[in-house]
Parts: C-alpha cells; sequence; structure tokens
C-alpha cells in the first residue's frame, strides 16, 4: 500500500550502513535520509562504492554470495538488509540499469512479463502496459507497434522500455545506476525530463558520474569517495543539491565539484 | 634489402608448410565421405531400400527399413528423457555455478562424458536387460540417454553463460523469484544454443553402436514395440558388414551413407541454430 508519508519525508533510512566482498570492506558507517517523492544523486569517482550502495537498496547484491551488508536501511521503519520479503521489496524498490537489457520479445510483453508471471488479469494487464508505456514517456512512439521486437528500439527507447518495465509492477521507490551513462545528448535529455515527471509520484535514487546531471535533475545529493587508508567507500557530505553544489561543506566535496580530482 | 627477401621467402615456405598441413587434416575427411559414398552409392539408389527390411542373402529387394525406424524410436525415445532432465540440469549449473552441488553436477558430467559407451551399454544391459531377462529398444535407448546427457548439460551450461548478466538482473529487479526467472527469461533467450547442444547430442546418439551391442541388441523384422529388440542403423553396418555376403556388405555401406548424411544434416541444422543465438546475444 502507498504509504501515507508527504513529499519530502524520510522514505529511505540509511544508518550505519557497512558493506563487505569477503573480506573487502566496500562501504563503511553510511548514514543519510533519502525524502519520498524527491530525487537523489549518489555522486563521486569511480570505485567509491556508489552502485554497491544503491544494490543494497533492492537487495541486488544477494547474487553475490561472498556479499554481506551490516548496519540499517529502513524502507518506510523496515530493515532492508535482514527482510524476508525480498520479492515484495524488489516490487516496491524497482531498478533500472545502465544497460536496458530489453527481454528479447516484443515491446508490449516486455513490459507485460512480470504482470504476467505475477498471475495478474490479462485484462489489468493489458491496462498496466499502457499506463506504464504512457508513464514512460514512450507510448506516443510505439503504441502502433507493440508487437515490435524490443530489440528494433534506439537506445533511448530501449532505456525508456525498461523504466516502463519497472513502473509495471507498481514500484515506490525506483534506483538507477547510471541510466544515462550509454545514450547520447538528446535521449539524455528525455530520461531527465521522464524523471521530473516520475518525481511526482515515485522516489526516485540515481547513481551518476555525471556531475552535471546531478545538479540538473536532483532536489538532494550525496557525494561518496573512497577512503585512501581502508579503501572503502564513506559519504563525504550529503545537502540539498543546490547547497552542496553551491556551499560545499568539505574540501573534498569542494575539490570534486570544481574539478580538481576525480 | 637481403634480409627482406629471406624474411618473404621464410614466411612463404612456412605458409605452405600450413596450407598443406590442412590439407593433410581433411584428408581422411574427404577419404570417409568418399568411400561411404561411392559404395553406399548403388544400394541407396533403389528405392526398396529405404521401403523394405532385412532378406536373407539370395533373395533380392533387402533394405534398412527396420533399422531407419528403428533408430528414429530409440533415439527419440533416448531424447524424451535426456533433454528435458539435461537442460533442467545445464540451467542449474550455470545459474547456480557457486552452489557445491553444482560443482559435483558438473564434475559428473565430465566423467559421463568421457566414459567408454561401451562401458554405458554394458551399465544399461546390467540395469534394464538383466532383470527383465530379454534385449529391448527400451534398454538401448537408456543407455543412448546416458550418452546424452552430459552434451546435453554442457552445451545448455554454455548457452545460458553466454546470456548477459544484466537480463538476469532486470529480470531479478522486478521482484520475480529466482526460478523463474532462469526458466522463464534466462532459458527462452538461451533457446538456440540449447537446441544446438540436443541436436548435437542426437547426432552423436544416432551414430552410436557399442551401447545398443546387449541393449537394443539388433532385429532382422521390422519393429515399432521398444519393448522388444531393435535394429539400429549403426548395428546394420556392424552386423552386414562382418558376413560374408557381398550384397548384404553393399547394403551395409548405404547404410552408412544414409547415416552419415543424416549426422551431417544434423550437425549443420545445429550450427545454423548456435548462428542465430550468438546474434541475438549480441543484441541485448
Amino acid at each position: 500500500m502507498r504509504a501515507v508519508l508527504g513529499a519530502g519525508d524520510t522514505k529511505l533510512k540509511v544508518e550505519q550502513l557497512s558493506f563487505y566482498y569477503g573480506k573487502n570492506q566496500a562501504l563503511k558507517d553510511v548514514s543519510f535520509e533519502i525524502p519520498e517523492r524527491r530525487i537523489t544523486a549518489i555522486i563521486g569517482p569511480s570505485g567509491c562504492g556508489k552502485s554497491t550502495l544503491l544494490r543494497v537498496f533492492n537487495r541486488m547484491y544477494d547474487l553475490i554470495p561472498s556479499a554481506r551488508a551490516g548496519g540499517k536501511v529502513l524502507l518506510d521503519g523496515e530493515d532492508v538488509v535482514t527482510t524476508r520479503k525480498l520479492l515484495e521489496l524488489r516490487q516496491k524498490v524497482g531498478m533500472v540499469f545502465q544497460r536496458p537489457s530489453p527481454f528479447p520479445m516484443s515491446i508490449r510483453d516486455n513490459v507485460a512479463f512480470a504482470p504476467r508471471l505475477l498471475g495478474w488479469s490479462s485484462s489489468r494487464v493489458k491496462e498496466v502496459v499502457r499506463q506504464s508505456l504512457e508513464r514512460a514517456a514512450l507510448w506516443d512512439e510505439v503504441n502502433d507497434r507493440l508487437e515490435a521486437p524490443a530489440t528494433s528500439l534506439s537506445g533511448g527507447q530501449q532505456q525508456r522500455l525498461a523504466i516502463a518495465r519497472c513502473l509495471a509492477v507498481s514500484p515506490e521507490v525506483i534506483l538507477m545506476d547510471e541510466p544515462c551513462s550509454a545514450l547520447d545528448p538528446v535521449a539524455t535529455l528525455k530520461i531527465e525530463d521522464l524523471m521530473a515527471e516520475l518525481m511526482r509520484d515515485y522516489t526516485i535514487v540515481i547513481v551518476t558520474h555525471n556531475m552535471q546531471q546531478a545538479a540538473r535533475v536532483s532536489d538532494y545529493t550525496a557525494f561518496m569517495l573512497m577512503n585512501p587508508e581502508g579503501r572503502y567507500g564513506e559519504l563525504i557530505e550529503f545537502a540539498p543539491t543546490a547547497n552542496l553544489f553551491n556551499q560545499p561543506q568539505d574540501q573534498r566535496t569542494e575539490a570534486y565539484i570544481t574539478g580538481r580530482f576525480g | 634489402m637481403n634480409r627482406n627477401v629471406r624474411r618473404q621467402f621464410a614466411s612463404s615456405i612456412w605458409l605452405g608448410v600450413m596450407y598443406l598441413l590442412t590439407v593433410l587434416a581433411l584428408i581422411p575427411l574427404g577419404l570417409v565421405l568418399w568411400f561411404t559414398v561411392s559404395k553406399g552409392l548403388p544400394s541407396v539408389l533403389h528405392p526398396e531400400f529405404f521401403t523394405n527390411s532385412f532378406r536373407p542373402f539370395g533373395i533380392p529387394g533387402g533394405g534398412i527399413a527396420h533399422a531407419i525406424v528403428g533408430t528414429a524410436i530409440l533415439v527419440g525415445l533416448a531424447s524424451l528423457m535426456a533433454i528435458p532432465i539435461g537442460i533442467l540440469g545445464g540451467v542449474y549449473v550455470a545459474e547456480y555455478a557457486v552452489d557445491p552441488w553444482a560443482s559435483w553436477v558438473r564434475l559428473a558430467s565430465d566423467v559421463l562424458v568421457g566414459t567408454p559407451s561401451i562401458a554405458i551399454g554394458l551399465f544399461a544391459y546390467a540395469l534394464v536387460v538383466v532383470p527383465v531377462h530379454h534385449f529391448s529398444g527400451i534398454a538401448g535407448s537408456i543407455a543412448l540417454a546416458i550418452l546424452m546427457l552430459p552434451i546435453v548439460i554442457r552445451t545448455t551450461e554454455g548457452a545460458v553463460a553466454l546470456i548477459p548478466n544484466g537480463l538476469r538482473e532486470s529480470g531479478l529487479a522486478l521482484g520475480l523469484p529466482r526460478w523463474r526467472v532462469s526458466l522463464q527469461l534466462i532459458l527462452p533467450t538461451a533457446a538456440p544454443g540449447v537446441i544446438t547442444g540436443a541436436l548435437l547430442a542426437v547426432a552423436r546418439a544416432s551414430g552410436e553402436t557399442a551401447p545398443l551391442l546387449f541393449t537394443s541388441l539388433g532385429n532382422t523384422l521390422f519393429k515399432v514395440d521398444p519393448t522388444q529388440a531393435m535394429q539400429a542403423l549403426p548395428l546394420t553396418i556392424y552386423q552386414y558388414a562382418l558376413l560374408p555376403y557381398k550384397s548384404l556388405q553393399d547394403q551395409a555401406w548405404g547404410a552408412a551413407l544414409v547415416l552419415v548424411v543424416m549426422v551431417l544434416g544434423i550437425n549443420l541444422l545445429s550450427r545454423w541454430v548456435l548462428r542465430r543465438q550468438i546474434r541475438l546475444a549480441g543484441q541485448l
């Protein structure tokens, strides 16, 4: 059920989160709060653990046997790290990847795939396909060729299809892992416009190595860095985007956003 | 200048050696095809060769219909057993690669691939023929199924491993259970590669003699009932070639030609399917 949270209230509360790949620590003591129906960007140089952090939020790391998380990530008060309701969690927290990975089937079936497997009625699936494609700003481009293979779409269209696919299972949070890094500027702009649109109904967390993108689209920004001694990622600063870019509190943040390293 | 000439000379010498060795490597293949075609063609050109069954020496019009149908039934039954189990096993091994069980399955199938086919025949003999006290097509197809199983497992594993990880993650991120992602998203995507493996296993099983020697045994009569002893193409070749009668030896060559063409056809088909798989995987 839709939470009763107002826009801006805390949706995801990260508390003292640490993360390990086997013996290697990848994150240490990350704490911050992601607000409901806002766009939160996570930025930082390669290897700072920003993708790892994102993959904790929907337990994508479960695929890696040696991976282990400590601390808490509270989603509407329930701990993501220890929850046993993994499938519900992943429906609630959708994810869009760097590569759109279209399923090798028609455009319609890509969106309908999960709803059908979840056993929804065919009329409901039909409705969801249309709604999701509309919300992903793809309906007008594909409604006359829903049976065409998804691989026939352009890269930008494929990425919007991936978003539609994710919307189809009614998530509340959408995680985006560098969703535009393989796209040209025009397609990137379309995705960014779409994010602004989706923000009204969804909490969005985007990992990007493109600082300009973070500044353009996000309301809040988290800046992460790899600790040079411990080789683990840590959160340096978290603030409303305008504040972080205009008056960074930490020297390292300032150095990064002014392009002195990273 | 002088050194340059010498280098070019050495280069062309070695290139020539390589061409020569390539031709040498192809000679056996060419000879096999040439002998089978030239010796087998006279038998194959008679239509009754395909419609009639065994006739004793001296009676004209003998054919291999019983062997063709027998091979189809034996290999068909073996496929029904080996392909579904092999595909599920292969998906398991590929998708749960880190599971300790998976490495055991992988080891077992590697050992099975290396097991002499006559030993597999002996195993099926002890397992099926001895308890029921007679030879049967079922016993033969069980032996063939054991032979096919590791081939299907390993090719399925290879085809599934070819699927980009992003597809798996995208499926899981939608909140779908792991087994559904494996069986309903990854496996269909890998289907052409899996079919290739199944076809290769069918081709391999079609040409095997040893597993059938003491299981299916062979039969001079036209049989479609797999609880009876059954004839098969490789058995026909083996048995007829040992007989002192020229007409039956010629039929053995004819059967060999049919078998070679069949296996070649299956192999070409599997390569065509595999090429589609590689093209598809490139688009994802």
